[in-house]
């Protein structure tokens, strides 16, 4: 789950991070009565989850409160990556000596959560970690110690020379691997840290993606979860139990397993097709659970087919069947189905899914096939 | 012979009294797979009745279940917030393998984990994984014992299902399998590709390996090049993932292309690099393995 910058500013305000001070508008006339209350000059910032605000015009600097009532305007409702501004972040503008990045993140090589610092901060990271490594300092950190004052100490010492500014980022990387920890994130940013002129170190951004292993025994950052900022389906499948993430296309895949439903997907593009989405509808064979997925998926309007791909290894392919039969007889599809079961008791599924009517098939090939030629007989 | 567990092989089961802790263990038993002990924290000195009236005792903790069965492995299916907790209690207990099906363990806990488990020399596979299957031996996991038959292919996947569907198909034309693992779709698993090629290359009844991936980190990239440089045995490369859109989990925790890195179009392209045949769709496994072997 990925935090909104004003939410892991929240997160880290309470871990100590000096953070400038910033509230949400909605409205053009709220973004300009916070200007007013921030000073007048402040920076206007499109709350998405999506890299590239700056880019897509999301972020503009208003040398007033007017400039920043009109600035709100244009960038409420705006689409940046398909995704609708709901809410812009009012702050103060900051004089800005220096930039620097500091991030942690949970390593795979290393199995801990690693820093990288540099002070080429204001820009993508990756591509200063691929272009100019030697402008990066990165640090394993041990799990089970956390990170050490040296540690901190020793990252902070490679973006400054002044004492001064080498002891407060100092405290703020400490803060950053606590609000971390603390968050159940796998990763946080701060991007850029900037200095003043007048020599203090603050967090200008902020980003942060929780683990959503960790949601259930912190529910004040569950809590944070804007479920307008993602498609409605999204949620209803997270609701369900359900794994969901919608595509462009137009076949509707319904799968168990997340290996085998990213294959499914792959093979109708294979066949000339575009998937619709993936689910992983999981190991269950239960009636209701094929019911929500079958409601997420039709509630699509680009789907033209539906597909099943369930391989039934623990789960008996009769039981599958006969939740699908169920499942079909509480719901109208008007879309064709084509389904597939192999494993288990396939005959006996089969036998089951033609008397009810069903084309059934046991080849994974076959039956993507099959709804990739519906899907495009349904176009023309 | 296979790979991670032989004849002496002996499993304690830690939440042998949950559900699917319940259910696999028969699973498990039927298939023949010593199941020694089970472990349930205040179940200690009841047993657990397994299929053909065979019984298993159940210990409150795994220093007390390996120290009263000589329990060498163990298989963990306690929910999330304990399964960090049973890993490093496993380690502890001095097993060698420790099988972590639990999905949902959330990842700091497990860097944690895999750091203590590491110290004291337990292999870890998972979490979030379907186990190991050794045909014709132990069966540690979910893995459907009926799709497998005797043979000479080894198979590795970061996936369940999909590696039923593979295995499937090399049963279906008569190509058997060693051994099928499931290492997990997690950021932070404990065994790896590489670790299970090295083994793979090692067992002498496996001839030729199967290895199927999917978007996400360098696991596949990093098994590549140890392919080419440390197997003389021929390996065939799947990869899921090829329509994943960046930046979205695709189910599994680890299932995501971040930033430049972890397409499948990258790393088909790197097995290709490094000689090891990539089928374009799962049927097209079966055609290499063949060719593979010939």
């Amino acid at each position: 789950m990925d935090l909104h910058e004003y939410q892991a500013k929240e997160r880290f305000r309470a871990a100590g991070i000096p953070v400038p001070p910033g509230e949400i508008a909605t409205t053009p006339a709220g973004a300009e009565k916070l200007a007013e209350d921030l000073g007048g000059k402040v920076v206007v910032k499109a709350q998405v989850h999506s890299g590239g605000r700056g880019k897509a015009g999301g972020v503009k600097l208003a040398a007033n409160p007017a400039e920043a009532k009109a600035h709100a305007a244009a960038i409420l409702g705006m689409e940046i990556k398909g995704l609708t501004v709901h809410k812009v972040l009012i702050t103060p503008a900051e004089d800005i000596d220096t930039e620097a990045y500091v991030g942690v993140l949970i390593d795979r090589a290393t199995q801990a959560p690693t820093f990288i610092v540099s002070a080429a901060g204001g820009i993508d990271i990756e591509t200063v970690a691929h272009e100019t490594p030697e402008k990066i300092r990165k640090l394993t950190v041990d799990p089970r110690y956390g990170l050490l004052p040296h540690q901190a100490y020793w990252l902070a010492d490679f973006l400054y020379d002044d004492p001064s500014l080498i002891k407060q980022t100092t405290k703020i990387i400490a803060q950053l691997y606590d609000s971390f920890v603390n968050s159940g994130s796998s990763m946080a940013e701060i991007n850029p840290l900037i200095t003043t002129p007048s020599g203090e170190v603050k967090a200008i951004d902020a980003k942060m993606s929780i683990d959503d292993n960790e949601l259930y025994r912190r529910p004040e950052v569950a809590a944070m979860r804007d479920s307008s900022s993602e498609p409605p389906a999204e949620t209803l499948a997270r609701e369900a139990g359900l794994s969901y993430v919608k595509l462009d296309g137009d076949v509707g895949c319904c799968v168990n397993g997340a290996g085998l439903a990213m294959a499914t997907m792959d093979l109708v593009k294979y066949y000339g097709g575009a998937p619709a989405n993936f689910l992983d509808i999981g190991g269950s064979s239960n009636p209701d659970k094929v019911v929500a997925a079958l409601e997420i998926i039709t509630a699509d309007p680009n789907v033209k087919s539906i597909l099943f791909n369930i391989f039934g290894g623990i789960t008996r392919c009769d039981d599958v069947a006969n939740g699908i039969v169920e499942a079909m007889s509480r719901i109208d599809i008007e879309q064709p189905i084509v389904i597939r079961l192999t494993g288990t008791n396939e005959e006996i599924a089969l036998k089951i899914l033609k008397d009810a009517g069903f084309p059934a098939y046991t080849s994974m090939d076959a039956v993507v096939e099959e709804a990739v030629k519906l899907a495009k007989g349904a176009e023309a | 012979m296979a790979i991670f567990t032989n004849a002496e092989t002996k499993l304690v089961v830690q939440g042998i009294t949950g559900r699917d802790g319940s259910f696999h263990t028969t699973q498990m038993m039927e298939y023949g797979t010593a199941v020694v002990a089970g472990v349930t924290p205040g179940k200690g000195g009841q047993s657990f009745k397994g299929p053909g009236g065979k019984s298993v005792p159940i210990f409150n903790s795994m220093d007390q279940a390996v120290a009263a069965t000589g329990a060498n492995a163990s298989v963990i299916f306690v929910p999330p917030p304990f399964a960090a907790g049973a890993i490093m209690e496993a380690a502890d207990s001095g097993v060698a393998l420790v099988i972590a099906i639990t999905e949902g363990v959330p990842v700091l806990d497990m860097a944690r984990a895999h750091a203590f488990a590491r110290d004291r020399g337990a292999r870890v596979l998972g979490p979030n994984c379907p186990g190991l299957i050794t045909v014709g031996g132990a069966k540690i996991g979910i893995l459907p014992g009926s799709i497998v038959t005797p043979g000479p292919v080894g198979v590795v996947s970061r996936s369940g299902t999909l590696t039923y569907e593979a295995v499937y198909q090399l049963t279906s034309v008569g190509l058997g399998q060693t051994t099928c693992v499931g290492i997990g779709g997690d950021p932070l698993i404990g065994t790896n590709f590489i670790d299970c090629l090295e083994a793979f290359e090692a067992d002498p009844e496996t001839s030729a390996v199967v290895m199927i991936g999917e978007i996400g980190g360098t696991d596949e990239q990093d098994a590549a090049a140890f392919v080419k440089e440390h197997m003389s045995k021929p390996v065939v490369g799947f990869i899921a993932g090829q329509t994943a859109p960046p930046g979205r989990r695709m189910g599994h925790a680890g299932a995501i292309v971040s930033g430049a890195g972890g397409t499948a179009a990258e790393k088909m392209a790197v097995l290709e690099e490094n000689g090891i045949p990539v089928a374009k769709r799962p049927a097209d496994i079966v055609g290499l393995v063949r060719e593979a072997l010939a």
